[in-house]
């Protein structure tokens, strides 16, 4: 039988193709296996604490009692957080998409950038040192005027180390997640839509109001929601600014605690059964990210069909 | 006889503000911004705040007037988007601002870059705020335990990241696994950092035993938050080399993967290497994944596979956290400060590396 030379195994080069992509291939895998190995080890290492008699966990009774004021906490913080950035965000990525002028465009989205790329142990510090100390008379005016409604009951901070300041810090530094992810939605606006919207008179406003928010709409509330996902996970601001205590519905008293703060505060002194605790902590704070970011990118691939260059 | 010109209004800009209106309410708004603040007690941010409401009132109600409800509306809109502009960069500035006031004391200190604080106990800065003697103790340790952990897990990262993107663009022909890949590198980058360190801490108790930590354990807990940020900005450079490049290497009979390493790579390396620089600048700053996996030493340690190791996020943390002095914490807050000054500076001279190398390495796309 003849071998057709064209078909011949040439050794070296077939081998090559294979190892390459079978290393490609298990570098994928390896990715997943990570994310799933995130999950098993830190659920192996959860066990313990969600086994073991309810006196052994701190506060005596039971890890469910321990976390559920802290996951209240970190709720609280992020909700702050994105009650200030998201209107500022979205104003932020209109004024660089729709209002500056063209040439200045890309060098201030670039300053935006800087925001994110300021370590958050810095903007810690900063707010602790700087903002709390700033922000404490506003706390004191609001204590005595709004006092009558619960979150901003009194006697206010003196130091101005509360929940309300971390929360501030958060969303400086969410800002530019929402800001460049709505940014880039916003560019996508099909640009005839517009001209069309201005052609029948709209102002510039009534153009953003009927052609560039419906069409960026999911694209903002996916933004929204992985700005939430940062903010729920953010430790270092937290853990600096806030001096923590028990769960308060006053935003301006010191007290409440958010998990990720818990965990850096107390993990590197803990030892037995503690660490578990703090572990099982870590675990519900992944679960809850994981499922508010893969509800954000369901969003952002449900709606790729309809944005880019239609 | 001399006749005056009389300039009548054409009709066609009727009901219109004047092009100078914005000045003249911004003086105005100034001015009445100023006595306010004279009033109840001058401060230049309250002055700034107050006279930008006056002006977005004053502009919104002079247009409303003048030019009707809908232009009025177009105005206030203008003066929220701009405002929300002018307040996003107020703590960009108040924070560098901060950091620069307050670091560059630390930094100018002798030996501050090149000192550990191996030694450095609360009597010396006892006696550095008592009697002026200068503060010692520097971030030597710090950086080198930065520069360690952060080089270990750029080299852990970056083969896989790149792997796995080249995968993703070059085999994956959106199969299930890459899309599966795609769906959770992209859940992977929402990982919050703490948790990214307690997986490396939980995985090494378990593999090497109960209260591992080292360098090598951070540079892991990093690489988890990095490699998703390589494969994204990799696979982004990868899809936009042209395919007429990897057909033309197709049709000279070469290799699949010869294709890759020499056309393709190649084709995508400024982008590539200026994304991982930002991969990079991204986890040098991470602290919360070091302070549980690596612990914080004072002393230098130039093994990453054993013993506590320090680094500037953590360094800065346990400073304003726990001071070397309880009783006289401004020689450890003026370290703290002069060690995020470096910080930034580092994450800055990455950022504009990343920037130089995009453009300096870019190929050459004219014809």
């Amino acid at each position: 039988m003849t071998t057709n030379s064209l078909t011949t195994s040439q050794g070296a080069g077939r081998a090559g193709d294979k190892v390459f992509s079978g290393a490609a291939m298990a570098a994928g895998c390896l990715i997943l296996a990570v994310l799933f190995g995130v999950a098993l080890f830190l659920v192996v290492q959860a066990i313990p604490a969600l086994t073991a008699p309810a006196e052994d966990i701190q506060g005596g009774n039971g890890f469910f009692a321990y976390i559920a004021p802290i996951v209240v906490g970190t709720l609280i913080a992020a909700v702050i957080a994105l009650v200030i950035a998201t209107p500022v965000a979205i104003g932020v990525a209109l004024f660089i998409s729709h209002y500056a002028p063209r040439r200045l465009a890309a060098g201030l989205g670039y300053v935006v950038d800087l925001l994110a790329a300021i370590p958050s142990v810095v903007y810690g510090a900063w707010g602790a040192a700087f903002l709390a100390k700033e922000i404490s008379p506003a706390y004191d005016w609001l204590a005595t005027y709004l006092g009558w409604i619960p979150i901003f009951e009194g006697p206010a901070s003196a130091t101005g180390k509360t929940i309300l300041t971390a929360g501030i810090v958060l969303s400086v530094m969410v800002l530019p997640i929402i800001t460049s992810l709505s940014r880039e939605i916003f560019l996508q606006t099909p640009k005839l839509h517009e001209e069309a919207a201005l052609a029948l008179g709209a102002t510039r406003w009534e153009m953003i109001k009927m052609a560039v928010l419906p069409f960026g709409r999911p694209g903002i509330i996916s933004a929204i929601m992985l700005g939430l996902g940062r903010a729920l996970g953010e430790t270092m601001a937290v853990a600096l600014v806030l001096s923590s205590g028990v769960l308060t519905a006053s935003l301006i008293q010191s007290g409440n605690q958010t998990i990720a703060a818990e965990i850096a505060l107390n993990f590197p002194e803990a030892s037995g059964i503690k660490v578990n605790t703090l572990i099982a902590a870590g675990l519900v704070l992944f679960v809850i990210t994981l499922g508010v970011n893969m509800i954000a990118r369901w969003i952002i691939t449900r709606h790729k069909e309809f944005s880019g260059a239609n | 006889m001399s006749a005056t010109v009389v300039r009548k209004r054409s009709a066609l800009t009727k009901g219109q503000l004047p092009k100078f209106a914005p000045y003249i309410v911004l003086a105005v708004a100034l001015i009445v911004g100023a006595a306010i603040m004279a009033l109840i007690g001058f401060n230049a941010f309250g002055w700034g705040i107050v006279s930008a409401i006056l002006f977005a009132v004053g502009l919104v109600s002079w247009s409303g007037a003048v030019e009707g409800s809908r232009k009025a509306k177009d105005k206030l809109a203008t003066c929220l988007v701009v405002g929300s502009f002018l307040i996003a960069l107020l703590p960009l500035i108040s924070v560098i601002f901060t950091v620069l006031v307050n670091g560059i004391p630390g930094l100018i200190t002798p030996g501050f870059l090149g000192t550990s604080m191996n030694g450095v106990t609360g009597a010396f800065d006892n006696k550095a705020v008592e009697e002026g003697a200068p503060v010692l103790g520097g971030i030597y340790h710090a950086l080198l335990g930065t520069i360690q952990i952060t080089l270990l897990a750029t080299v852990i990262s970056v083969p896989v990241g790149l792997l796995t993107s080249i995968y993703l663009v070059e085999y994956g022909n959106d199969r299930p696994l890459a899309r599966a890949i795609t769906f959770f590198v992209d859940v992977m980058t929402g990982i919050p950092s703490i948790v990214a360190g307690l997986f490396a801490a939980a995985f090494f108790f378990a593999i090497v035993g109960p209260g591992t930590k080292t360098g090598a354990v951070a540079a892991v807990a990093l690489s988890v938050l990095m490699i998703p940020v390589v494969v994204r900005s990799s696979e982004e450079m990868l899809k936009i080399v042209p395919n007429e490049l990897r057909e033309a290497s197709y049709a000279l009979g070469v290799r699949k993967w010869r294709t890759i390493t020499k056309v393709v790579i190649p084709t995508a390396i400024s982008g590539i290497a200026s994304g991982v620089t930002l991969a990079i600048a991204r986890v040098i700053g991470e602290t919360a994944p070091i302070l549980v996996t690596a612990g914080f030493a004072t002393t230098i340690n130039n093994n990453v596979f054993g013993g506590w190791m320090a680094s500037l996020p953590t360094f800065i943390y346990t400073q304003i956290l726990n001071p070397t002095s309880p009783s006289n914490p401004e020689p450890s807050d003026q370290r703290a400060w002069g060690a995020a000054l470096v910080l930034i500076i580092l994450v800055m001279l990455l950022n504009l590396g990343a920037r130089l190398i995009a453009r300096l390495f870019a190929p050459k796309t004219g014809r």
